[in-house]
């Protein structure tokens, strides 16, 4: 494989990736107004109920709308991550994920190539989220909007391997569906993306260490400290462990000799 | 292109048997055999989708398990189920084709023109693939096939789905591009009027080859159908 084809495969998938993305004007319009809602009705349900007490990145006590804001970011992110693999799902249904594989390029590209270009695409949909919810009072300093890129990169790249990963154990395009409602739901539940650690520790100790051990929690904390300009290094850490590992498994799943297609027989 | 011993199987159900033959440069070689005979697991382990269980296949040389880029940056596919992405254009289509292949846009754009001109479908570039009909998309996806320039073309059941005339312009087609660029064609379909008596033969019934040879000499005295149905029962 030399660097220029392989550039130049990354650059086709991106295209294709973002004209298919744009689209599908649903999925965008989705995309924006699900974390709006989260933010302009859930947030607005719960800062009643939940007091939070100044933790760090954050240097005062904070509205609620402004602790969520990056966990609705992250949310952001694996939805995106779980339905650009549904995608892969339906791609391999229809056949179209065939001219992908057949390629002659080495299949772990191919599929490091597709990930960061579904990525590259919900990044600025995260921005323009982040801008958006300035109305509500959102609002970390003007660098952080730039600081947050390279966490939502990882993040994002992170959270579509997993869906990735995902998409090369499931058959069907029909249980792809279910299986990310029972993906979605307890990844951000059991995180830091709606209630801080300490809190969950004073309610549930079991559900504080599910979190501590949630990648999603580490994915929503990297946003949360890049978006006030700090580095958080564990939640580096566990984002790049988590990537490394899910890629594999992807990369494994999707291998010729062993993967999917030996199991399933003729696609 | 030349397979050898190629076997595979689907848990307990052998769907290839022991398959071997070769394919001549610039020969157009159909590969005849009715609906389950495992033409299109012949094809899915000849452009690497998964491994063989046992065997080899070599295209240029340069063995699939071992040299599989080399092997498939040589080779063109039209794949039995459409593969065309019905939302982008007959362009990007062909674009993200060529960049797969390592071409850049323009000179994808440029290949791509060549190849519709030559198929009478240039007009349809900036054309969403949704709205061409089935016997368009499938010149479109022979085009996309030959943008790479390849030595060899697998052709799975090319022509399912078409109608008389659109069948036969697209064989004609396939045909001369051998005569013309001395392009090879493995040419699966279980269609037998899509016969020529000169062409090279293969026969694959229930995973197995049952003939390999000139058309014209299976049939020798007899219908080329009669001569069939010999081989395969009444399957065909």
């Amino acid at each position: 494989m030399s660097p220029r084809h392989a550039l130049i495969a990354l650059a086709g998938i991106t295209r294709r990736e973002s004209a298919r993305l744009l689209r599908q004007h649903g999925r965008l319009a989705a995309a924006i107004v699900r974390p709006l809602v989260w933010l302009g009705l859930f947030a607005a349900g719960f800062r009643a109920v939940l007091g939070l007490s100044i933790i760090p990145p954050y240097e005062t006590y904070i509205l609620y709308e402004v602790y969520i804001v990056p966990g609705l970011c992250a949310m952001m992110l694996l939805f995106h991550g779980l339905q650009s693999s549904l995608a892969m799902v339906y791609d391999r249904e229809t056949g179209s994920m065939r001219v992908l594989l057949t390629a002659p390029l080495p299949r772990w590209w191919l599929l490091t190539a597709r990930l960061i270009a579904n990525t590259l695409a919900a990044i600025p949909l995260v921005l323009l989220f982040l801008l958006v919810a300035r109305l509500w009072d959102v609002r970390p300093p003007w660098l952080g909007y730039l600081a947050v890129v390279p966490a939502l990169a990882l993040a994002g790249l992170m959270l579509g391997a997993f869906g990735l990963a995902l998409s090369s154990l499931v058959r069907q395009l029909e249980n792809f569906a279910g299986v990310m409602n029972f993906v979605i739901f307890p990844a951000f539940f059991a995180s830091t993306a709606l209630y801080p650690l300490w809190r969950l520790e004073e309610v549930s100790p079991p559900l504080a260490l599910a979190a501590r051990l949630n990648p999603f929690t580490h994915a929503v904390e990297l946003v949360r400290f890049a978006l006030y300009l700090r580095f958080e290094p564990l939640a580096f850490a566990v984002c790049l462990a988590a990537l490394a590992g899910f890629l594999a498994l992807a990369i494994l799943g999707y291998d010729p000799g062993r993967g999917f297609w030996v199991r399933r027989g003729a696609p | 292109m030349a397979v050898e011993g190629l076997s595979h199987s689907f848990g307990p159900r052998p769907a290839l048997d022991g398959v071997a033959f070769r394919i001549a440069p610039g020969s157009f070689t159909i590969l005849l055999g009715p609906n389950g005979a495992g033409k299109t697991t012949l094809v899915s382990l000849a452009t690497g989708l998964y491994a063989a269980r046992s065997g080899e296949v070599r295209i240029f040389g340069h063995p699939l398990r071992r040299e599989p880029l080399a092997g498939l940056a040589r080779l063109g596919v039209v794949f039995q189920a459409p593969t065309l992405d019905l939302d982008l254009t007959v362009a990007e289509n062909l674009a993200y084709h060529g960049a797969l292949h390592g071409l850049s846009r323009r000179a994808a754009l440029e290949r791509a023109r060549e190849e519709l001109d030559r198929l009478g479908i240039l007009e349809r570039l900036p054309d969403r693939a949704r709205c061409l009909s089935g016997g368009l998309r499938r010149r479109v996806e022979i085009a996309r096939a030959l943008l790479s320039r390849p030595g060899l073309l697998l052709v799975d059941e090319g022509t399912a789905g078409l109608d008389v005339a659109a069948r036969r312009a697209l064989l004609d087609h396939v045909r001369s591009l051998c005569r013309d660029r001395g392009l090879a064609v493995l040419w699966a379909t279980h269609l037998l009027d899509e016969v020529e008596p000169g062409d090279p033969l293969l026969v694959l019934h229930e995973g197995r080859i049952r003939f390999d040879g000139a058309a014209g000499n299976l049939a020798a005295g007899a219908s080329l159908r009669d001569a069939f149905l010999g081989l395969t029962g009444d399957a065909l």
